[in-house]
């Protein structure tokens, strides 16, 4: 790169025939992309005849977008972040050795506690009914999936083993809680471990026939797997009501306090005035107990010799039957402890939604837990919590982009275009960071300093 | 498998009798016996695709044998049929370790981490199978202090202990060989089984190598079974050599006696076609005189 040097001040003219060169390719790619798909589209007269709408308009801005960007990209973008990591090497200064800021320092603790004030700030701003959405749709609803993908990561990023059929687990938690509930009448908390401990058992279920598996055959049959889950809770209409769904669960209490308007309910009792928001903030705060406790229970069977054979397991397989490591079990018991997970997160989905339904537990969900755990990172609960938080916080976040109907036309629905962004994403930060965003590994012992180990040394699994 | 009565001479660690091992149509090893005494460094060596490696799966557990009995007798008395336990168990209860011709670490864990799960059923026991540990009653928090000694105890003798804290993939390639050793010792093993644990190393490797072997027998009284191409290692440091040749014994002895056989020059160096006459007619004058 002979000019990084000079291009401190103005980009010399070489760079912006290159720029320009670059950009002139880009325009012609993406007008060959986009031609037929921009460009043109079918659609019906008023005579219900097909005809072609051109749209030479919109194809243009898609033009000039890709073409400008490029031409962005080369001459400004790229060697400005050149001589950002030339001055840094120059100054002898490395990513690791430099001492992190207090925010990175003390990241955990202060992101626990921005979660535990949450709800009272969202109901200081915006009052208890505005809060609704903000708990639910955004605080909730992330915790769900960040407490699922902690989950499935025992399972993929820990024990290495590929599981397409995670949302299994989380049916079976949610129709153990509607199930029992609804027929025998048992409360949240009995059923809350109830529904963890089927879960485990489906799971152990499942292991057995695959342990014998590697790779891509076990992942088309943990894929099977949760589809039988799913057409059973379909077709066993007696019990299961089918496509219906079981409607009308109980909800969970507050130590035997219900949430609702009878005289011994929450508002009530502590002279509130009626709301709905008050159960939506104990949900909040009972998925952010869960997915601590998660958290917990994941962090302290790393450092145990369980948590170590999984790693392992990850690693090399046949190093682990030599060692005179029993790989059968060791994957049973990764499979029954993702699947506990699954299985509470099942049962609290069932106590919040009041209805669940086979359509909750198709294999999109599995598939959107998978690209969570692989975005956020294998192995690592912090970077699949932003993973989490930007995917659904994201596709939440298109709900409420209404704006963009000014843009795209008033037919434009912003939240059909989620998977689009899932897509994009996945695209972007496996380009960046292949890893996922963290993509390093913290070890779970030292004898001097705890130095966490570049992603390039660890294995994905491969079974 | 329970142990069975006691029916060999005690200082004999382990016997293989007419093991067979078949891939198809192909004999891999053809009546293949030896023994291995407490105690020493057995080598068991032999031209490429001789079958050695298939003798070390047979011996722990990886292939199971066509034909054949594998008995190890350990120090306590008691003894096992090695063809018949899985694996694991092998290592488990058997103890019998063993490392790898393509070196088989954990490369993402720490070097530190590499011993540790090489602790694993004894530390499973300890923390009473995860649940006591879990909620951190028993004897957990005391025996994981143990097993970090012991790793520390394998690091220094193996020399890596500067590198305790760096991912096991990015160890030099002796290093990596000495950790793989020093996993296997982590196990507590009555019987070490090496293959090829000189391959690649250069020559001042080596011989930090034959020492380190050297010192674990005279510390631990640890026997060793190698499979070796590096004369050098095999000649210096091993009481036992077996030599195989497609899949059959045609050498076992001391290494004196296994330098001198023209049987082994045969098949090592290979003999003109004129001399094919001359070198039968030796060995079976010789094989004569044995019987």
């Amino acid at each position: 790169m002979a000019n990084i040097e000079n291009s401190a001040g103005k980009p010399d003219a070489g760079l912006v025939r290159k720029g320009l060169t670059e950009a002139l390719f880009a325009a012609v790619l993406s007008f060959g992309m986009f031609v037929l798909y921009v460009g043109l589209k079918t659609d019906q007269n008023i005579n219900n005849e097909l005809i072609i709408v051109q749209r030479w308009g919109l194809l243009a801005i898609f033009v000039a977008v890709a073409a400008i960007g490029r031409f962005a990209m080369v001459v400004f973008i790229k060697p400005n972040i050149d001589r950002r990591k030339l001055s840094k090497a120059r100054e002898g200064e490395l990513d690791i050795s430099t001492e992190k800021g207090f925010f990175r320092r003390h990241f955990l603790k202060i992101s626990l506690i921005a979660l535990l004030l949450y709800p009272v700030v969202i109901v200081a701003l915006v009052g208890a009914q505005g809060s609704l959405k903000w708990v639910d749709n955004f605080g909730i609803q992330i915790l769900i999936y960040v407490m699922l993908a902690w989950g499935l990561n025992i399972v993929v990023g820990l024990a290495g083993l590929l599981d397409l059929g995670y949302v299994a687990f989380y049916a079976v938690g949610a129709y153990s809680y509607a199930l029992l509930s609804s027929y025998f009448g048992f409360s949240f908390w009995v059923l809350l471990p109830l529904s963890g401990i089927f879960a485990a058992l489906w799971g152990v279920i499942l292991g057995f026939p695959v342990l014998r598996l590697r790779g891509d055959y076990l992942a088309i049959v943990t894929l099977a797997f949760g589809e039988i889950i799913r057409l059973v809770l379909i077709n066993w209409t007696d019990v299961t009501k089918g496509t219906f769904g079981i409607s009308s669960i109980p909800k969970a209490t507050l130590f035997g306090i219900p949430f609702d308007a009878s005289a011994g309910g929450f508002a009530k009792l502590f002279h509130l005035p009626m709301s709905s928001a008050y159960y939506k903030i104990f949900l909040f705060y009972l998925i952010l107990a869960l997915c601590m406790l998660t958290a917990y229970v994941t962090i302290r069977l790393r450092r145990m010799p369980i948590g170590r054979a999984w790693e392992a397991l990850r690693e090399d397989e046949i190093a682990c039957r030599s060692l005179g490591i029993n790989t059968v079990t060791t994957k049973l018991t990764a499979f029954a402890t993702g699947a506990m997970f699954g299985g509470f997160a099942g049962s609290f989905f069932a106590a919040r939604q009041g209805f669940v339904s086979p359509e909750s537990f198709v294999f999109l969900e599995s598939a959107v837990i998978l690209a969570i755990v692989v975005l956020g990172g294998m192995g690592s609960l912090t970077g699949i919590a932003i993973a989490a938080i930007v995917m659904v916080g994201g596709t939440e976040a298109l709900r409420e982009m209404d704006f963009l109907k000014a843009v795209f036309g008033p037919d434009f629905t912003p939240e059909l275009y989620r998977m689009l962004l899932f897509g994009l994403a996945m695209v972007v930060v496996m380009l960046f960071k292949p890893r996922g965003f963290v993509g390093s590994r913290e070890p779970t012992a030292f004898l001097k300093e705890r130095r966490a180990i570049s992603g390039s040394f660890i294995k994905e699994g491969h079974g | 498998m329970s142990p069975v009565t006691n029916t060999m001479s005690s200082d004999t660690l382990l016997k293989v009798e007419h093991l067979s091992m078949k891939f198809g149509g192909l004999m891999a090893i053809n009546d293949f016996s030896f023994e291995a005494k407490r105690g020493d460094i057995t080598a068991l060596i032999g031209p490429n695709g001789a079958g050695k490696t298939t003798v070390f799966n047979c011996i722990t557990g990886f292939y199971k044998p066509t034909m054949g009995m594998i008995t190890l007798n350990q120090k306590s008395g008691k003894q096992y049929l090695l063809e018949r336990l899985p694996d694991f168990r092998i290592t488990k209860e058997a103890r019998v370790a063993r490392t790898f011709q393509n070196i088989r670490l954990f490369s993402g864990l720490t070097v530190l981490e590499n011993l540790l799960v090489a602790q694993h059923n004894k530390l499973m026991k300890a923390s009473g199978y995860t649940i006591l540990g879990l909620i951190g009653v028993g004897p957990y928090k005391r025996e994981a202090a143990g097993a970090i000694e012991l790793a520390r105890f394998w690091l220094e003798k193996a020399d890596l202990i500067d590198r305790a804290d760096d991912p096991a993939g990015d160890l030099p390639y002796g290093a990596q060989r000495r950790l793989e050793i020093a996993r296997a010792m982590c196990t507590d093993p009555e019987l070490l089984c090496l293959d090829e644990p000189a391959a690649g190393l250069n020559p001042r490797e080596s011989a930090t190598l034959n020492a380190l072997l050297q010192n674990i027998r005279a510390e631990t009284g640890t026997s060793i079974l190698l499979i070796e191409h590096d004369m050098s290692v095999v000649m210096e440091i091993s009481d036992h050599v077996v030599v195989l040749e497609y899949g059959q014994k045609i050498s076992d002895g001391t290494p004196d006696h296994v330098r001198n056989d023209p049987k082994v020059i045969a098949a090592y160096l290979g003999v003109e076609d004129e001399e094919v006459e001359e070198v039968i007619a030796t060995v079976e004058q010789l094989e004569g005189g044995a019987n």
